[in-house]
């Protein structure tokens, strides 16, 4: 497949712009005020249905339950799918992958009323205490998806190169607002006619702005990943492993 | 009359299309204007003593007409409270909303009264008022309703548009509760002095400049999120 070579030339699961540092070094902006510091690290990972948001779960487990305590709370719309899935891959125990329920409304139980979950993150930390990494993943949902800063420090919003390259160009809450953008499946790009590199421009444009139109000094991070090359998702286990850094360093207060 | 009824009415998930709607909170978040839950409470406390006062006044009256001419005379007086083209049709597009929703759970006749108002419906305190009478419900429990929904609507759109915590946001509102009470009971007097003089002009007409401006700006955005 010679069009393979012309997309593994753009990096695939490589740093997009800019590299993780840059994001991390940016001090508290309006999308880290809900980092509670202590405790363990809750990532929420949202995305549109199909994106791979399951498969970066599991990726991550794969990727990070050797060296750290890492639990999930899955979301699925419908039934404890996302959560047998996880099972089936065997990258976790089963005690550590709850599902909630979400009444047909999966923005909601994650955003609007997310009592459901604190109940299973916290009922999760009390289980496997202490408990460095709770995966949050939502339902698969639309592009206004976001997690309330009440439920979760950091989140992972998880597009995918087959659903189009002008999804970044439409913005939306993830988008535009996500601590880490993930375009996932660039394997795919020359099947799908998909240009990463307008994707990447666009999603640094979206990136750049903060509220009230002000200019960042460096874009939100976007990762370019392709799971089935890349099984481990190393940039986005990179991502959380330096979050974790930051959180064991008292220094950061 | 029930108390049941009040609490429906209330009732975020009642369809009366009010989800849609962010008040100009969304303008106000894009701003930067407001950003957590502090800057949240201050915005709210703004609509309270403006808007919230306004509608809830608006509902009371309606509340009690059973005059269709009366009706369209304050829905001409409110009409002319909303210097901004945008929310003029965005309370409005409510009001049918509302209409809607309200006809099919208390059927009645009390909804021709607004029948031979504009064909774009009825400004939305009207309907709201109307629909509190076919409830059974009186001018008090109309006022509350407009002021409730006028500090609620707001509060839910910044949970989306910012990932507050729905906790914290339920206890600014709680926190506002004392002063809600009260906005609704100085409308309903407010109301009632403008039904002895028999003259709507004196109802309340509160504005406030930035968010009609940013309303009309608001508008013309290519990607929103909310309707108003």
């Amino acid at each position: 497949m010679p069009a393979k070579t012309k997309t593994q030339t753009k990096t695939p699961d490589s740093p997009g712009t800019p590299p993780a540092p840059a994001a991390a070094a940016e001090p508290a902006s309006s999308s880290r005020d809900g980092d509670r510091g202590r405790g363990s690290l809750r990532v929420g990972i949202g995305g549109p249905v199909g994106a791979g948001k399951t498969a970066l779960v599991a990726a991550l487990c794969r990727a990070l339950s050797g060296e750290l305590s890492v639990a999930v709370v899955t979301n699925d719309v419908y039934t404890d799918g996302d959560a047998e899935i996880l099972l089936g891959q065997g990258v976790l125990e089963p005690e550590r992958i709850t599902a909630v329920q979400t009444g047909c409304s999966p923005q909601a139980a994650i955003r609007d009323d997310i009592s459901a979950n604190l109940e299973a993150v916290e009922s999760l930390e009390a289980a496997f205490e202490p408990l460095d990494l709770v995966l949050i993943e939502s339902g698969g949902d639309n592009l206004t998806t976001t997690f309330s800063k009440g439920l979760i420090d950091r989140q992972i919003f998880v597009i995918d190169v087959a659903g189009g390259d002008r999804v970044p160009r439409k913005g939306g809450p993830g988008i535009t607002s996500s601590d880490l953008l993930v375009v996932n499946k660039t394997d795919l790009a020359p099947l799908v006619h998909a240009d990463l590199d307008a994707m990447r421009r666009d999603a640094t444009a979206q990136r750049s702005k903060g509220p009230g139109g002000v200019v960042r000094d460096n874009p939100l991070p976007t990762l370019f990943t392709s799971l089935s090359e890349h099984p481990e998702a190393p940039a986005v286990a990179d991502w959380i492993r330096e979050l974790i850094g930051e959180r064991r360093t008292p220094a950061r207060a | 009359m029930t108390r049941s009824a009040l609490l429906l009415l209330t009732d975020s998930r009642f369809p009366a299309g009010a989800h849609a709607h962010s008040a100009g909170l969304e303008s106000a978040v894009a701003a930067g204007r407001v950003h957590d839950v502090a800057s949240l409470h201050e915005f709210l406390l703004g609509r309270l003593h403006s808007a919230a006062l306004v509608a809830a006044s608006f509902a009371a009256v309606a509340c009690q007409c059973e005059d269709p001419a009366t009706l369209a005379e304050l829905d001409h007086e409110h009409d002319v409270r909303l210097v901004s083209p945008a929310l003029r049709s965005a309370s409005r597009r409510l009001g049918r909303q509302m209409l809607r929703a309200a006809r099919a759970t208390w059927p009645g006749p009390r909804f021709e009264l607004l029948a031979s108002l504009s064909a774009e419906g009825p400004h939305q305190p009207l309907a709201l008022g109307v629909t509190c009478a076919a409830a059974g419900l009186p001018a008090e429990d109309a006022a509350l309703c407009a002021v409730q929904g006028t500090i609620t609507a707001p509060a839910g759109a910044a949970i989306r548009l910012l990932g507050l915590d729905p906790n914290e946001v339920s206890g600014v509102l709680a926190k506002l509760a004392p002063a809600a009470d009260r906005t609704a009971a100085k409308a309903l007097t407010l109301a009632r002095m403008s039904q002895l003089k028999n003259d709507f002009s004196l109802l309340p007409a509160l504005g406030s400049p930035l968010l009609d401006l940013t309303a009309e700006d608001h508008v013309t955005w290519e990607v929103r999120l909310f309707a108003s």
